[in-house]
């Protein structure tokens, strides 16, 4: 870096510092290296979305044509939701010790670790929205002549997609919260100054909390906008449904209350 | 020669897995884990405090606004965000964003992780109330219940096995979550699976990161099942069959 | 028997209107009408006619925006809400039944908010289930998703009986039920009407069941206007306006068929028989019947097989002689009911039975058709419900 590498200890403090942080690179605290600033954490963010994106594509293309092919067939159901529910319970960071201790640090090895965690909530969710659709809907479309890839390609993926994309969404958060320990392997990402406050200090390790916070944040938004984008209209007309319970008051009669 | 190699090989097999070869190669060896397990029970115990203080505190929180929420319908929306909200920013980010204004210690990390029980809690007690039948209510109310007593002895009877649902998901997240709540200075099983400083050996060590591993999964296992057996317990209408 | 029925009670609507705001019509417009005591009185009318909110309005779980509801003389604002719906039983079409607590705990509700004694509680449902024809052993803990849709029917109205209120709202009670079950629990609830005697207000959507079950109907139009408030016989032969008359049908004559019931015609007689009689006293016995065929009954006198000359050629009564005798009609039935039990088994004539399953006569198509001669005020009285 051809810019000057500022010294700015002890200038500010708290949040103050961080944002500093995120805007102005300066001298580290351990000294001899530039940290911080926009290239760099801009650099650091684009590493941990690189993670955690190969992770949930790896994962979509294992887990969807899984949840697909199982929710068809009905059957498997404990299976669908059993991996969900051990998957919930196995800490990321135990997963990724695992990992590390048995297989090593590196790229590979972390990108595997977080398609572990990022399958259960798409499988979950695929095989659950392609069980629900009905019965007669498949039947239907059966007797009409379809082939059952083509009912799986043509029916129950489009009105499954609202929950399949959900369980992306669940995953993606996941994903991207989890990729902020990936440097206990080795792999740099925003989780790199939180777990380097000898180079980073404290301001570092907030700054780097409030960037992964707020694109945590970002990604969740994003893919629910992609999720609702995708709802067909009918589906969601059902769920924006009047309001059938009845309230002991003079308000906004129900729907029942006419007859 | 085969019972020769074989000896020998069951002999290299051993070395690997006690001693200090073992230990040195940073292997799986029962022996270092039968001596060391008494250091495992204090870091299992403040895991199991983290998570049944922050489970019971959000529990209480969540419960009171799920209720506010069931009277002003409105509600639900905004607390739904707010509580989405915090349940996406990261735990590991949650901490250190706490870290300025609690410290570090036990207090970070079980606000942090109360927060990330509230979406779960909340939304499966406001699930659970509204999926309750239309007509029950209905009945109550017009057999002269007063609303307070549809809630008590209606409502939130029928909205249990949501609730509990709830409960089973925020625990096992909470154990899961746990585990990096050395983050803030809270200990917990993570300390042990991590940090050298514990005396255990760090995260390359196999047989640290097995038995902490371990412990955390069994803990999250053990607690989900004793939640599903009082839910059996506690809905004895769920329990039979249709006529 | 059930203890000290409480006296029946009068309704009076009273200029009962109820304005939704923003609507641009009311609910329900300026409804008068008086519901004697120990009368059912059944709203009737297309969907959004206002009839259950008028029924709603009577226990307030719909406001009155105004006029006023008066039962037994005093206003349903005087009293809170709750109180007011406590001395009221209230049975809707999906019965609303709790799923979490057995039948017995479902019942007990309102008297355990009155605090009554657990004893009192045990003895009233257990009255109460006898009421309505249920085995209290067998059904008291077990829960709603164990019971049919007509038993849960039955509990519900048991539960809205509980604490014996003088008045009863009942929504569309039946309207879940299959059409079978249905005549089944409407005859039944007639049955414990002549009993109980409770002011009834009834909701229906279905101008037979209201022709069947009210003492007066009140047919209301859209927007919650009173078109009739009439007895049925009057409404049949004399309908107030084209409205009325579209409503209640272009089969008038065959509805007042549902003004009659079984008991009011004079039935065949035939000759009965138990296993083992001897058949020469049978055909004796048959000199004296309408029908050239005999009945076998049990020994309490229910109706087992009819016997035809074929079946009486052996020295005595045989058992699985003859062919069965179904359709078994109720002395209860409507006339119209039985005219179509008859139909679906395509018979011209079936064993009649009281209550209790006791043979009573054979009703036939011939009765029926001699039956729809009959002028319009001949028809039926329903307080003529004998109890036996």
């Amino acid at each position: 870096m051809s810019l000057p590498c500022p010294d700015v200890a002890g200038r500010h403090s708290g949040f103050v510092d961080a944002f500093d942080l995120i805007f102005h690179h300066r001298e580290s605290i351990s000294g001899g290296v530039c940290v911080g600033g926009p290239g760099e954490i801009g650099h650091l963010a684009l590493l941990h979305l690189e993670v955690s994106l190969v992770a949930v594509v790896i994962a979509v293309l294992i887990a969807v044509p899984v949840g697909l092919w199982l929710g068809h067939i009905r059957k498997g159901e404990f299976l669908a939701v059993s991996v969900s529910n051990v998957g919930r319970a196995v800490p990321s960071l135990a997963l990724l010790a695992f990992f590390v201790a048995f297989l090593g640090v590196g790229f590979t090895n972390v990108t595997l670790v977080l398609t572990l965690l990022a399958i259960p909530p798409i499988l979950t969710n695929t095989y659950v929205g392609t069980r629900q659709v009905e019965a007669e809907t498949v039947a239907a479309a059966r007797g009409v002549g379809l082939t059952e890839a083509q009912i799986v390609g043509q029916v129950e993926l489009p009105l499954a997609l609202p929950t399949i994309f959900a369980g992306i969404r669940t995953s993606a958060v996941a994903v991207v919260a989890t990729a902020t320990i990936a440097p206990l392997a080795n792999v740099q990402s925003l989780g790199t100054p939180i777990l380097e406050p000898q180079t980073y200090g404290d301001a570092g390790q907030l700054a780097a909390a409030i960037v992964v916070a707020l694109i945590t944040l970002a990604v969740d938004a994003g893919l629910g906008m992609a999720q609702r984008a995708v709802t067909p209209r009918g589906l969601k007309v059902g769920t924006h449904a009047p309001e059938r319970r009845r309230r002991f008051s003079l308000g906004t009669p129900a729907k029942t209350e006419t007859t | 020669m085969n019972a020769v190699v074989l000896a020998q090989l069951g002999n290299d097999f051993f070395q690997k897995r006690t001693g200090a070869g073992c230990v040195q190669s940073q292997g799986f060896c029962p022996s270092w884990i039968a001596d060391h397990i008494n250091e495992y029970w204090g870091p299992l115990g403040e895991h199991v405090f983290l998570t049944l203080v922050s489970l019971a505190i959000g529990f209480g929180i969540a419960f009171t606004l799920a209720i506010l929420a069931h009277k002003r319908r409105w509600l639900t929306g905004p607390i739904t965000a707010v509580t989405g909200a915090l349940y996406t920013i990261p735990s590991v980010a949650a901490f250190f964003l706490l870290l300025p204004i609690t410290g570090r210690g036990n207090l970070t990390a079980i606000v942090a992780l109360t927060t990330y029980t509230l979406l779960i809690l909340f939304r499966n007690i406001t699930t659970g109330l509204r999926n309750v039948p239309v007509d029950a209510v209905d009945a109550a109310r017009g057999m002269g219940l007063t609303d307070n007593q549809i809630l008590r002895q209606v409502e939130l009877p029928l909205a249990l096995p949501e609730i509990l649902a709830g409960v089973r998901i925020a625990f096992t997240t909470t154990v899961g979550l746990a585990t990096l709540a050395f983050f803030a200075g809270g200990g917990g099983l993570g300390e042990q699976i991590y940090s050298e400083k514990a005396g255990t050996g760090g995260i390359f060590f196999k047989s640290n990161v097995v038995v902490a591993g371990g412990l955390a999964i069994l803990l999250a296992a053990v607690g989900d099942l004793i939640i599903l057996a009082g839910q059996r317990i506690a809905l004895p209408w769920r329990r039979v069959g249709n006529a | 028997m059930p203890e000290d029925v409480k006296p029946a009670v009068s309704i009076e609507f009273r200029e009962v209107t109820k304005q939704y705001p923003g609507a641009a019509e009311p609910a329900v417009d300026k409804l008068s009408l008086e519901v004697g005591a120990g009368e059912i009185c059944v709203l009737v009318g297309p969907s959004g006619c206002g009839k259950t909110t008028a029924m709603r309005m009577c226990n307030r779980l719909i406001d009155i925006t105004s006029g006023d509801i008066l039962i037994d003389g005093a206003s349903v604002t005087q009293r809170s809400p709750a109180e007011l719906r406590r001395e009221i039983g209230y049975a809707i079409q999906q019965i609303g039944l709790f799923p979490h607590l057995t039948v017995a705990e479902n019942v007990a509700t309102v008297p355990k908010l009155l605090k009554w004694s657990k004893d009192r509680i045990r003895q009233r449902v257990d009255e109460l289930l006898e009421l309505i024809s249920l085995d209290p052993a067998e059904v008291r803990d077990r829960y709603p998703a164990q019971l049919s849709g007509g038993q849960r029917q039955r509990v519900g109205v048991a539960r809205a009986l509980a604490v014996d209120p003088p008045v009863l709202l009942m929504d569309e009670p039946f309207g879940a039920i299959d059409p079978i079950n249905r005549e089944r629990l409407q005859n039944e609830f007639l049955r414990l009407q002549a009993k109980l005697s409770k002011t009834v207000v009834f909701v229906t959507h279905d101008i037979d069941e209201a022709i069947k079950m009210g003492d007066k109907i009140a047919v209301l139009k859209k927007g919650g206007h009173l078109a009739q408030y009439a007895a049925p016989a009057e409404m049949l032969s004399r309908p107030a306006d084209k409205f009325v008359e579209q409503f209640v049908g272009a089969d008038r004559a065959l509805k007042r068929l549902a003004l009659q019931r079984v008991r009011d015609v004079d039935l065949w007689k035939v000759g009965t028989a138990t296993v083992g009689d001897l058949v020469g006293q049978v055909r004796a016995g048959m000199e004296d019947s309408d029908l050239d065929i005999a009945l076998l009954v049990d020994d309490e006198g229910r109706p087992q097989r009819w016997l035809y000359d074929r079946d009486l050629q052996t020295d005595r009564v045989q058992a699985n002689a003859g062919a069965a005798a179904k359709p078994l009609i109720d002395l209860d039935d409507i006339m119209r009911d039985a005219l179509g039990d008859l139909l679906s088994v395509e018979s011209r004539y079936a064993p009649v039975v009281d209550a209790k399953g006791v043979f009573a006569g054979v009703l036939s198509m011939d009765i029926i058709a001699h039956a729809l001669n009959l002028p319009a005020d001949q028809a039926r009285s329903s307080s003529e419900l004998i109890v036996e």
